[in-house]
């Protein structure tokens, strides 16, 4: 039977835990916020890591890790797209335009990139399917889980105390009313400047996120700092309406409030 | 009978109990437990529920004290408990630093619930270790406008009159919508 579950319930790092010490092999994907992962593993070791919404070809990793030039990789992309991965990557090296090393060592950061990028994803489903792996044409690597298990154990930490600081992401952020605060002394990093270019009342922090391509850890890491700053407050986005809060008052009538308010006060003076 | 309610919130062990317990004028109806995690042993029960305290206004009005359970793991239940309240109280426990963090993120939280006044009550201010008022501001990010009141929930007066800046808030709010 396929693991399947609920990322909130079971991390990625419980998950690479188990295949690690089960020394499993089969195929993880996880479903998460706008995109899909498909994670290999062989013997419990990380095989091969793809996102559905990119172009994981050899050429695009190669041209990601700037071990051929974007040029170089238009071409491949025109003339020798239907080759597999491996049957590009033999007629690279023996071009001389990489070695096998540079063809590894991109193809590793990318899988290990794409795992860390799972460590950010708080909400998604996954099923781990096991059994054969079904990858042909491709190039697998042999990367040991520990190391990454570790990392993804830091992040989670780092990202359930920035959730506790920042636990929702649909509220906006205005600039505090600081007299005297100028942001043109403050030195911000580009990320934080992009951040601090879109905070406005209308724009609530997964917008933001959204259009700064940053993930729940990042945004939550960018606006944590600008709150400790004080530059920012959070705030309800403007023009969305609050949640219904209920019937808190047992009359419509605003007098009627009034003096219920008012009852309220006086008997809680005479207690 | 006209019915309405304020929440107590704020971290575990930061004297929600105490607080409705000061004032009500019922046994307060407590969900205590005893506390089974290591690390929160700090006291012997804890609410997994709520607590629940009532102050009888008038023949026609009744005011609900309802207490949030402050361990996390039960904080499904903070959404039902905010349900049509006239305002919140967060209660903080000025003496742990350690949970000013938490506080920070249940304020928020019952913010994002519904846009009803609040107020922050630093509790436990007669002990030596308390923090100044002032310092938890800054610890805390409470913004100039909101109002942090020092607290002790076992001291009756104390309560009331956090109850009553809250109340002074909400009619302040009246005041404001209708200008």
């Amino acid at each position: 039977m396929a693991l399947k579950g609920n990322l909130r319930d079971f991390t990625i790092t419980q998950l690479l835990n188990l295949i690690n010490l089960a020394r499993k092999t089969g195929t993880l994907v996880v479903e998460g916020p706008g995109e899909i992962a498909r994670v290999f593993f062989r013997e419990g070791k990380l095989s091969y890591a793809a996102i559905e919404q990119e172009d994981n070809s050899l050429a695009a990793v190669l041209q990601r890790t700037k071990r051929i030039t974007n040029s170089q990789y238009r071409l491949i992309k025109e003339k020798a797209s239907r080759m597999s991965d491996k049957e590009l990557g033999l007629v690279l090296i023996n071009a001389g335009y990489v070695s096998q090393d540079d063809i590894l060592v991109s193809l590793q950061q990318y899988f290990l990139a794409v795992v860390r990028r799972l460590f950010t994803w708080g909400e998604g489903f996954f099923r781990f399917d096991q059994g054969e792996l079904y990858i042909n044409g491709k190039i697998t690597v042999r990367i040991d889980l520990e190391n990454l298990i570790i990392e993804g154990s830091r992040q989670l930490r780092e990202l359930e105390k920035l959730q506790e600081e920042i636990p929702t992401l649909d509220m906006a952020l205005k600039f505090t009313d600081r007299p005297g605060t100028n942001l043109r002394n403050i030195n911000l990093s580009v990320q934080e400047w992009r951040v601090v270019s879109f905070v406005n009342p209308k724009n609530s922090m997964r917008q933001i996120a959204r259009a700064t391509k940053m993930n729940d850890l990042e945004i939550r890491r960018m606006i944590y700092g600008l709150l400790q700053a004080g530059l920012v407050e959070i705030i309800r986005p403007a023009g969305v309406a609050p949640p219904a809060p209920g019937r808190i008052f047992p009359t419509q009538n605003k007098e009627e409030q009034k003096s219920l308010v008012n009852r309220l006060i006086e008997r809680i003076r005479s207690l | 009978m006209q019915t309405v309610k304020i929440v107590v919130t704020g971290p575990f062990n930061a004297g929600k109990t105490e607080f409705i317990r000061s004032v009500s004028e019922i046994d307060v109806v407590s969900t205590e437990r005893k506390i089974s995690t290591e690390a929160e042993k700090i006291k012997e029960t804890t609410t997994v529920a709520m607590d629940f305290g009532r102050i009888t206004v008038d023949e026609d009005l009744v005011l609900y004290l309802f207490g949030t359970p402050g361990q996390k793991r039960f904080d499904f239940m903070w959404e039902i408990l905010s349900e049509g309240m006239l305002g919140f109280v967060v209660l903080v426990d000025s003496t742990r630093p350690e949970t000013f963090r938490e506080a920070r993120s249940i304020l928020e939280t019952f913010r994002a619930y519904a846009p009803t006044p609040y107020v922050v009550a630093a509790n436990k201010q007669d002990h030596r270790d308390a923090w100044d008022i002032d310092d938890m501001r800054l610890a805390l990010r409470i913004d100039p406008k909101v109002k942090l009141l020092t607290c002790v929930a076992t001291n009756k007066e104390k309560v009331k009159s956090v109850l009553l800046e809250l109340l002074y808030g909400i009619l302040a709010e009246m005041e404001e919508d209708r200008s």
